[in-house]
């Protein structure tokens, strides 16, 4: 961000004119002191650019820690450096200073000025640096009432650099009363340590080491300031330590070392169980999000051994992984193998279990869940959980541990924890996985239904005198039902309609069997008898034991004006004679293809041959629109077929299909088709 | 569905099919006929509490026309309900089964009286 940018480097530029302008200051403060003019005036302005130097520099650095991201020991390391640079510039003031001790120079007020201006200047910042550090670590998990503490101590801070204008006393009651309240203040907000509890153990070792070390700055610089030039005789124009402000940035920082020190000092051997709580939590998310990351159960249950093992500290552990029938189908090992396995097995069976007592004792958590004191040499406790998903049993983890009693309440509370999450993984990995199987199954049907719709004829062969109008419609993807015309000459027309036993899947590979066995006789000419029969020569080692297929089987012969026609029960055909203005259901005896599959079946064959007339109407259909049912669970049924058909007889047969679908519809109304639909209106044109 | 209670009473095998037989239920019929076929000669199917057969259940039925016969099986069905005996006739198992009005007469074909 430039603006952030140019608004630091105004702040650090501000920071080095106010310093400077603070020198100029004091050059003209020490030439009006030795020549006995008025120095006051130049004091005040020294004061004034001390206080601007001190803000520039303290939002300067402000800007600086706002701008990286925030890592403990990163910026310890950095106010480290800093002090470190402060030092070495320091040390080489003071150098210069003790090699010029006995040169004229080296007595030369304004010299002296000088170097003491450039500690002044170094301390500061590294003051600041380290104030605006233990801010952010102080302010770490911060807290409305936090900030406000804070806010009253900073302010308190500026108000307190005011002071110097004033001349109250250093050590008078109304300053020894600011300073014991910024002493206070520095104590309440020292205690605000949290950011400790992140270190791990390594890291806590670093920051104590940096911390002693900012520390012992603190008090190096302290001691410069305090007793810069006094083997000289030398006073400064002006004592920086007569400010309470950088008396207290001195305490605070201060308090605050110590604080940290101690506090992570005595943290430190509790810091295991910290990173151990990290690492689980670490090792949940793990196996939460495993499905995410595509991987297989074995990988959750290597993440699930690895978690507990660390968890429990377990010296050892095995994970059976069942099969279906929860046989042990492999085994993943910690530490041990299949010989140890079968030895700690064997004094498992000596020892006496203890089940653990559960708040839910559902079959879930109390079956073959234990721990055991372990006659063993090595292993004196064990612990078995098994893992179950939708009831059924698929792993068991067994731990091991070399100590008595080395499973307490709340470790199995963690490891029972690990192991529900990871059969919610695996629940949701064979989920997926079911479902990915079923959507393979639903693009199969798909394809199915193309190509069943693709066996029924999508336009109808007829001849002149006759009218013809059909409708299939499946209840499933994939149906029993069959219709089917085919034109034998000019003036004979074969029609069928058919229904395969059963439904879906299988039924549908019957229906396309009966369309190849109807495509191949009809075309050698058979009469209506020969073909029945030959049908169901043909089916009779096609179909399966318990499946038949019912046939109306019609011809219609335009010159001779004649119907040859037979059933083979099916759903008898609904016909109306114009000549005798009736409608009636051609209940001749027949006989299903497929139930007698030998000679037998054609002495079941029954034909019937008649005239019909300008005006007659054939309806076949299949048992779906006879069964079909209504909220009321009633059939649809033959009278009712009939019923309709009779007041529709002077239509045409597409005027009759749609309107016996629209009585259909609103007979069944909203509910579903429950069995496949078919029917196949044939109606002879009038003269 | 469909529940299925069996009887034996002397020699007499009687299988009760209560209920609906569709598609999914027509196994449960065919395994209770496949084990009566296989042990005893005189089987009756009552029907009186049977409300509904799909096709899938006409084809179970269908499926013991030639062992009942080889065998020598005597079958008979009766009690069954207009609605059920008119899907039968439909079909033509009416000519090939035999089909009674009520038990004592089933009885007395199986018996051979």
């Amino acid at each position: 961000m430039p603006l952030n940018k140019n608004i630091l480097r105004l702040l650090t530029f501000s920071g080095i004119l106010s310093w400077i302008a603070m020198l100029i200051a004091g050059y003209l403060h020490r030439f009006a002191s030795i020549h006995q003019g008025n120095a006051e005036t130049y004091l005040f302005l020294a004061k004034l650019f001390l206080i601007a130097f001190i803000v520039s520099i303290y939002f300067s650095i402000e800007k600086i820690g706002n701008q990286d991201s925030f890592n403990i020991l990163d910026v310890l390391w950095k106010v480290f450096v800093t002090g470190l640079v402060a030092t070495v510039v320091s040390l080489s003031s003071n150098l210069l200073l003790t090699l010029l001790k006995n040169h004229e120079h080296g007595r030369n007020p304004y010299f002296l000025d000088t170097l003491y201006l450039i500690n002044v200047g170094l301390i500061v910042t590294f003051l600041i640096a380290t104030f605006s550090v233990w801010k952010r670590l102080i302010l770490y998990q911060k807290t409305k009432w936090l900030i406000r503490l804070w806010n009253i101590f900073e302010y308190g801070l500026l108000i307190s650099a005011l002071m110097m204008f004033t001349n109250i006393e250093l050590f008078n009651g109304f300053s020894l009363g600011i300073w014991g309240s910024l002493a206070l203040l520095s104590m309440l907000l020292g205690v605000n340590l949290k950011w400790v509890a992140y270190l791990n153990f390594k890291q806590k070792w670093k920051s104590i080491l940096l911390i002693l070390l900012i520390a012992l700055y603190i008090g190096y610089f302290y001691t410069i300031l305090n007793n810069y030039g006094i083997e000289f005789g030398f006073l400064p124009y002006y004592n920086v330590l007569n400010i309470i402000t950088i008396n207290g940035l001195y305490i605070f920082t201060l308090i605050y070392c110590v604080f940290s020190i101690l506090v992570v000092l005595f943290n430190l051997p509790t810091s295991s169980v910290f990173e151990q709580k990290l690492v689980e939590v670490f090792n949940f998310q793990k196996l939460s999000q495993s499905r995410n990351t595509g991987q297989n159960e074995d990988q959750v249950y290597e993440i699930l051994l690895d978690s507990t093992v660390s968890v429990a500290l377990a010296n050892a552990a095995w994970l059976d992984i069942l099969d279906e029938h929860e046989q042990v189908a492999r085994t993943l090992y910690f530490h041990t193998d299949q010989e140890e396995k079968e030895e700690i097995l064997k004094a498992v069976r000596k020892s006496r279990l203890k089940q653990i007592p559960s708040s839910a004792p559902t079959r879930m958590t109390l079956q073959n869940r234990f721990t055991a004191e372990l006659k063993h040499e090595l292993y004196k406790s064990i612990f078995v959980i098994p893992i179950f998903v939708q009831d059924q049993k698929i792993a068991s983890l067994t731990l091991l541990r070399d100590v008595k009693e080395g499973f307490v309440k709340d470790i199995i509370d963690i490891i029972r924890t690990f192991v529900n999450q990871a059969s919610i993984s695996i629940e949701n990995y064979r989920l997926m996985d079911e479902a990915i199987i079923n959507e393979r199954y639903k693009e199969e049907l798909k394809i199915a239904k193309r190509v069943q719709d693709s066996l029924l004829p999508k336009r109808l062969e007829t001849i002149d005198e006759l009218e013809i109008s059909a409708f299939s419609k499946a209840a499933a993807e994939v149906g029993g039902d069959y219709f089917d015309t085919y034109k034998m000459s000019d003036s004979r027309l074969a029609l069928i309609v058919g229904d395969v036993s059963g439904k879906g899947t299988s039924a549908a590979f019957h229906m396309s069997q009966m369309k190849g066995i109807f495509q191949s006789l009809v075309q050698i000419n058979l009469s209506v008898k020969d073909f029945i029969i030959m049908a169901n020569n043909a089916l009779a080692t096609c179909l399966d034991r318990t499946s038949f297929i019912t046939i109306t089987y019609l011809i219609i012969d335009s010159l001779e004006k004649r119907f040859e026609y037979a059933r083979a029960g099916h759903c008898p055909t609904l016909y109306y004679s114009a000549k005798e203005n009736i409608v009636t259901y051609l209940e001749d005896n027949g006989l299903g293809l497929g139930i007698l599959r030998d000679y037998q079946f054609s002495d079941y064959v029954d034909v019937r041959h008649t005239s019909y007339q300008h005006g007659d109407i054939w309806f076949l259909y299949t048992d779906g629109i006879t069964e079909a049912r209504n909220r009321n669970n009633e059939e649809f049924g033959y009278e009712r077929l009939k019923t309709f058909l009779e007041k529709h007889v002077f239509y045409s047969a597409e005027y009759i299909k749609e309107a016996i679908l629209k009585e259909l519809h609103q007979f069944c109304g909203t509910s579903n088709l429950e069995d496949d639909i078919t029917m196949l209106i044939i109606k002879v044109k009038g003269d | 569905m469909v529940e299925i209670k069996n009887s034996l009473k002397n020699d007499t095998y009687t299988i009760h099919v209560i209920g609906e037989v569709d598609a999914s239920s027509s196994i449960h019929l065919d395994e209770s006929i496949s084990e009566a076929t296989s042990k005893y000669k005189k089987i009756l199917v009552n029907c009186e509490q049977l409300e509904y057969i799909s096709s899938a259940g006409l084809g179970v039925f269908m499926s013991y026309i030639n062992d009942l016969e080889k065998n020598n099986i005597k079958m008979v069905i009766y009690g069954l309900s207009d609605k059920v005996k008119h899907v039968f006739q439909i079909l033509g198992l009416d000519q090939l089964l035999k089909i009674t009005t009520n038990e004592e007469e089933a009885k007395e074909i199986v018996d051979g009286l």
